[in-house]
């Protein structure tokens, strides 16, 4: 049985983005993958609440697909936080749409894996960066997936690290699809990599 | 009585829409229904002469509306074209006529003189009517013609004085000169020169004080009650009031209430002013061109038809020819140049009534008075020819001139731009900015001009018209926006547009409601209300000086604007063409249960617009 993924894409200048471009386009049109790319949808962030839910009531599997930014998402992700996770629609008294729904963030970063270290340049790990949105998908009872992170991105298309992102990226909609991603690599305490996501898969 | 008003208006009913929906112009229209009417059907007869003096009304009542667009500073900007163009025309032309009076036709200097200032006179009524319909009176052709028009009305004073000191001694014997009371017949004449001066000038006086300081007053104490048709009679009874004033110290009944026009250019009262007299003039103006018609003697014409013919066609050359110099002289663009020396090569209204008076006179021959009366009627009747032949053959070549010369720097897939207004500049310019090519459509010249100083690649013309479109690139063009102010003609050219370019992208603007549902069914793409943004954005303000926080006030105008929308596509759900939307239940109910929405809000209660503003703020 075959999963339904909404793949939330959040780039507020995507037409920069050599690397998040590429991504996208690798996954092409298929069938149980819906690609939203909200900047385009929302280009001035007033977000329809109500489609935004429903887009997430009728899927399985959520991927929140960004380029960090100041440590962060860009700010229409915060944006759909904000609105669309809706006590009593995301958490609290009813709030079990969510419930169930696997997570999984695909993140890129400007720096090398090297700086998101508690001895590197960044001073955290990518993973602690990314804490509050575990703490949404404990919040949402969703099950939060070890994020996919691609570092370096700005040379990943010079350096020939695209391709291999590319062919990790598909393997993992694949895997989410067909309902298979293994537990080895969603269960990890830091990130997963496209080179050890390559290995398992 | 009823019998000759019926086969006057059936006549004009019949022809003028048909006239219209041919693109012919209502004058055209008239003149045809006068001449089925008169010579054809000879369903009326001499009468029409009697009626003819009564129709001429239009012409003064036509120069209070123009009066009242024209605020005085505006006339006071206009003073140089005024004399300059208008008094060179009036000298010139007649200069012109005379000589060829004189030395070509062997008429006696007198004869000649009062011949050359008659036909120098162009038709107010037909020109100033067609300049109308064409949307042309604010272009340079308009405004020029306007100064010449206004010029020769003024000329028509001293004209009358003139003409009986040119009377033949030899014409004396046979008519006797008599006065028929066309300027003369006013009670000023018995009394001296200084008197007379004194008495004409304390009229106008009047005129402007009355204007200034007792019309207002008088408007608001009918407009307190509260009946309209005491309104219509208070703007009839001005208007007529200051004619007859005018005609008792002899001066021009239409100068005197072009001046009370612009004297109440300025008051709040303008625009039910105009309302009111509009109707009015416009049936009068009609009856005018009927009677213009039925004047055309067949008899006379059918003895002299090439005489006739050919003093009318070297009367439109030579007057066109001299407007076309003057034009020139005063650096009128072309092809404004081209519509204003067409536009006022006839002769005019007054030559009819200058013929009689110059025969009574004895300043020229009945026989003479027969012919130069049909040359001055198909002078008028060909005018229409000449409005078409400008539109058709002027237009159309100055168009493809450019569109040869625009066509081989052009590369394919820019996008059309028609209307270059304040809408359209801020498109074009956001456009350039971002490296997008444009072509750039505008129907006024100046403007063309303008841009093309600026180096903006322009198509002058109405944008509007399929081959200027198709000229400007439709046919490979990525997008069309339509951003003419002309509600109807812009969904003319979406129409246009959609049929022939299935696939073009068409952005248009909107100025209310109705036109974005018509703008929908045809085609458009992306429609735009003009003052929408605007509007909504002077809300945000006056919500923040209410004190609601500039974030909520925000949040708050776009929910507005979601909502707006969606009520806007509810209720095009309902919208029928066909039906006013007034009349159309459906359409009213729905009206009606998004007023209660605005109600309820009003009386407290919690409406869609604040729970949409606040959705994912408000604590639960």
């Amino acid at each position: 049985m075959s999963s339904s993924v909404l793949l939330l894409y959040f780039h507020a200048a995507a037409e920069f983005s050599k690397a998040n471009h590429g991504l996208i386009s690798a996954l092409g049109h298929q069938e149980h993958l819906l690609v939203r790319d909200m900047y385009a949808e929302y280009p001035r962030f007033s977000i329809d609440i109500d489609k935004e839910q429903s887009l997430l009531a009728t899927h399985d599997t959520i991927v929140l697909q960004f380029p960090m930014f100041w440590y962060s998402s860009p700010a229409l992700l915060k944006e759909w936080q904000d609105l669309v996770l809706e006590y009593g629609f995301a958490y609290g008294d009813g709030g079990t749409a969510l419930q169930g729904k696997r997570l999984q963030l695909v993140v890129t970063t400007g720096s090398p894996a090297e700086a998101y270290t508690a001895e590197g340049e960044k001073g955290y790990t990518l993973r602690e960066f990314l804490r509050p949105f575990e703490a949404m998908a404990k919040l949402c009872h969703l099950d939060y997936h070890a994020p996919l992170a691609m570092h370096g991105a700005r040379d990943a298309a010079d350096n020939g690290q695209q391709a291999v992102w590319n062919q990790a990226y598909q393997k993992l909609i694949a895997a989410l699809i067909a309902g298979r991603y293994p537990q080895s690599l969603a269960k990890r305490t830091d990130v997963v990599t496209p080179e050890q996501l390559l290995e398992v898969l | 009585m009823l019998a000759d008003a019926f086969v006057y208006l059936i006549a004009a009913v019949v022809m003028v829409p048909l006239a219209s929906r041919f693109g012919l112009g209502s004058v055209l229209g008239y003149l045809v229904a006068g001449v089925l009417i008169g010579p054809v059907l000879g369903l009326v007869g001499t009468e029409t002469q009697d009626i003819q003096h009564f129709a001429e009304f239009g012409v003064v009542m036509m120069l209070f509306l123009v009066g009242l667009e024209l605020q005085p500073k505006m006339l006071w900007q206009m003073r140089h074209r005024l004399l300059g163009l208008g008094g060179l025309q009036v000298t010139v032309t007649a200069a012109a006529f005379f000589a060829i009076g004189a030395l070509g036709f062997d008429l006696a200097w007198q004869s000649a003189l009062a011949i050359g200032l008659m036909l120098a006179l162009s038709s107010t009524a037909i020109v100033l009517q067609s300049l109308n319909e064409k949307g042309q009176m604010k272009s340079a052709a308009g405004e020029s013609s306007f100064s010449v028009l206004l010029f020769q009305d003024i000329a028509v004073i001293p004209i009358l004085a003139l003409i009986p000191l040119l009377a033949l001694p030899e014409l004396s014997n046979l008519h006797g000169a008599t006065d028929d009371g066309h300027g003369g017949g006013s009670f000023v004449d018995h009394l001296s020169p200084i008197l007379r001066t004194l008495v004409t000038l304390g009229a106008v006086a009047a005129v402007v004080v009355a204007g200034r300081f007792g019309v207002n007053p008088l408007l608001h104490y009918i407009a307190k009650s509260k009946l309209r048709e005491m309104f219509t009679a208070t703007a009839l009874m001005l208007v007529i009031g200051i004619a007859l004033l005018m005609t008792m110290v002899g001066l021009s009944p239409a100068l005197g209430t072009f001046v009370a026009g612009v004297v109440l250019a300025d008051s709040e009262f303008r625009h039910e002013l105009e309302s009111d007299i509009d109707p009015f003039k416009g049936l009068l103006l009609g009856l005018f061109f009927i009677t213009v018609g039925c004047g055309i003697d067949f008899a006379v014409l059918g003895e002299n038809v090439s005489l006739v013919l050919a003093i009318t066609v070297g009367l439109i050359a030579v007057k066109a020819a001299v407007i076309y110099g003057l034009g020139t002289l005063f650096k009128v663009n072309l092809p404004d140049r081209w519509l204003f020396a067409l536009g006022l090569a006839q002769a005019g209204e007054f030559a009819f009534v200058l013929l009689g008076f110059t025969v009574q006179n004895a300043v020229i021959t009945a026989e003479m008075s027969k012919i130069l009366n049909l040359v001055v009627a198909l002078s008028m009747f060909l005018t229409p020819a000449l409005f078409i032949f400008y539109d058709r053959v002027i237009v159309a070549r100055a168009v493809q001139a450019e569109a040869r010369e625009q066509d081989t720097i052009d590369e394919t897939g820019s996008v059309i731009i028609a209307g270059q207004g304040r809408f359209g500049q801020i498109i074009n310019r956001l456009m350039m900015g971002n490296g997008f090519s444009t072509v750039v459509i505008d129907h006024r010249s100046e403007q063309v001009e303008m841009l093309k100083k600026f180096g903006v690649k322009t198509f002058f013309g109405d944008a509007s018209r399929p081959d200027l479109l198709h000229a400007a690139g439709l046919h490979s063009a990525k997008m069309l926006i339509v951003a003419i102010d002309d509600m109807h003609a812009a969904i003319e050219m979406i129409k246009h547009a959609r049929r022939e370019r299935p696939d073009i992208h068409i952005v248009a603007r909107a100025s209310d409601r109705s036109d974005v549902y018509r703008m929908y069914y045809a085609g458009a793409n992306d429609i735009i209300r003009e003052t929408f943004d605007a509007s909504v954005r002077a809300g945000r303000s006056a919500l923040e000086a209410l004190g609601v926080h500039p974030h909520a006030a925000e949040r708050r105008i776009n929910a507005f604007r979601e909502i707006d929308r969606d009520m806007m596509l509810l209720m095009a759900q309902h919208w029928n063409d066909d039906i006013p939307p007034y009349e159309n239940e459906a359409y009213v109910a729905e009206g009606r249960r998004q007023l209660k929405i605005m109600e309820d809000a009003l009386a407290g209660k919690r409406t869609i617009f604040q729970e949409k503003a606040e959705r994912g703020w408000s604590a639960r």
